[in-house]
């Protein structure tokens, strides 16, 4: 194996890895000022200007609790729980095309870990393993509401998982391929599949809001019913993982949904901007544009989350079987029929 | 590097297997069918099935066993009140693994490891070729065992359904 293949895939993990952790430690402080802001207060002002140092102040405070691991609680997986989490978190980010390939020194040198020919499905795997983290741990808990919390995360995923799928084929249906690189790449300019699908981009948005927990579906962790849910019994840094484990989760479905839907790093007359300058900047301006989408996804992620309440669990469950499946499977004839009439003429 | 990485990822889902049986706690039972089902997933990779291994990912890692811990945990199954299996269920357990057993080593018998199965085309398992294969000479099963899906779906509908009617 090329050593310059080796060096080059361990420094855009490390690069990758460090960003989606400053994101996610940045996301704690923005959605408190996102918070204060829709709530007319002034939200954390005293660590640093304007309170930027709060995210550090909060990781501390996280690492100096003491550690408590209830004394019936299934020691080995309670450990287990928020590792998963984290790391299911973590490993989604390896798929996404983050821009054009860079040239170094006569190397081409691709802004994406791996360019796999199933990356839509492996996203998908990563999803339906990230619920793991949330049941191990609840149950580990030997907590009811724990477990309780557990459970609704299960049937939760499971049943968001099936409409989240069926808005996908109808995407794939006009993509024709399953590899993240190329459906980016067919999105040149102002071709953003979004236009093409937009039903498909709100079941699918709807539904990473349920994949991730994120409020108006934070059932799993709805404290009026269930105290903190399954991280009840967690303090310290595990507690940490967890509440980590769920903004980077944030970040990682803004950069899928940028992805998949928005066009990735292609912004409109990129051709002129890229006439204009060397082939390098181009390509990192393409990346600066897909981080200023995926913000602007976890904006809209806190927006929502401070101004819609909660649903209950029937109107979940009824959103999701009764109204998200049909629509998505309407999506999908309604796709196909129109590709096979274009086809066809 | 092929064959050393299947014969330690074998060795760990032959333990992992082993372990779903031996473990006290269904719930662990369950944890060590996921590792398993994880093991395949990397047996998939290692026979180039891309197609075959993200699938057996997202169904059996993601969906079904989701649904097994689901249920095991709904059901909070524990030692102390799991029921005392009477003598009759012990000896039919006994006959039907003996059973699996002569199964099990009559097909290794009949299987000459001498002539190794040769894929033609070692790209089968990717998407675009399997989905070829699917839908052309693979047609008819293909549609008929989704229909048997759906059946089964239906009638499980129709199951819940009944029981709705039967308590109002």
């Amino acid at each position: 194996m090329d050593i310059n293949f080796v060096i080059e895939k361990f420094a855009l993990v490390t690069i990758l890895f460090s960003i989606s952790l400053v994101i996610a430690m940045y996301s704690t402080y923005a959605e408190r000022k996102v918070a204060a802001f829709l709530q007319d207060r002034l939200g954390p002002d005293r660590a640093g200007p304007f309170g930027i140092l709060q995210p550090l102040a909060d990781g501390l405070k996280m690492f100096m609790k003491e550690e408590i691991i209830p004394s019936n609680a299934s020691k080995w997986l309670f450990m287990v729980g928020p590792g998963l989490a984290m790391l299911c978190a973590c490993i989604g980010t390896a798929v996404i095309p983050w821009g054009q390939d860079l040239n170094i020194g006569g190397r081409v040198v691709p802004l994406q870990v791996t360019d796999i020919n199933v990356g839509v499905l492996y996203l998908f795997g990563v999803v339906s393993l990230g619920v793991y983290g949330v049941m191990i741990g609840g149950w580990a808990s030997n907590n009811k509401y724990s477990l309780l919390s557990a459970i609704r995360a299960a049937s939760q995923n499971i049943s968001y998982e099936v409409a989240m799928g069926l808005s996908i084929i109808a995407l794939l249906l006009m993509t024709n391929t399953l590899s993240l690189k190329e459906i980016v790449a067919q999105q040149h300019g102002w071709h953003w599949n979004v236009i093409y699908q937009p039903l498909g981009f709100i079941i699918f948005m709807v539904c990473s809001f349920a994949e991730t927990n994120r409020a108006p579906f934070d059932l799993p962790e709805c404290e009026t019913e269930l105290i903190g849910g399954y991280h009840t019994e967690y303090s310290s840094m595990k507690l940490g993982f967890y509440l980590f484990a769920e903004y980077i989760n944030m970040f990682v479905s803004s950069a899928v949904m940028a992805t998949l839907y928005f066009g990735g790093y292609n912004y409109p007359w990129m051709d002129t901007v890229a006439a204009h300058v060397s082939p390098n900047t181009a390509a990192l301006i393409g990346t600066v544009i897909l981080f200023a989408k995926i913000f602007a996804f976890i904006f809209f992620f806190m927006w929502v989350r401070w101004t819609i309440p909660r649903f209950r669990y029937d109107q979940l469950m009824n959103l999701g079987w009764k109204t998200l499946i049909p629509l998505a499977i309407a999506n999908i004839i309604v796709t196909g029929i129109v590709i096979a009439v274009v086809n066809k003429f | 590097m092929g064959t050393s990485v299947f014969y330690f990822v074998a060795t760990l889902s032959i333990i992992f297997s082993l372990m779903v049986i031996f473990s006290k706690n269904p719930i662990h039972s369950v944890l060590y069918l996921i590792l398993t089902f994880f093991t395949f997933t990397v047996h998939y990779v290692l026979l180039n099935a891309q197609f075959l291994a993200v699938v057996n990912f997202i169904v059996y890692m993601g969906a079904i066993m989701v649904l097994f811990l689901f249920v095991l945990m709904l059901l909070n199954l524990n030692k102390e009140n799991e029921p005392n299996k009477s003598a009759l269920v012990k000896i039919l357990g006994v006959i039907a693994g003996g059973c699996l057993l002569v199964t099990l080593v009559g097909s290794f018998k009949a299987v000459s490891i001498n002539s190794p199965l040769v894929l033609q085309n070692p790209n089968l398992g990717l998407v675009k070729n399997l989905g070829k294969e699917l839908f052309g000479p693979f047609m008819l099963p293909f549609e008929l065992s989704s229909i048997l899906l759906l059946t089964a779906m239906v009638g499980a509908v129709l199951l819940t359904k009944k029981e709705e009617k039967a308590n109002g």
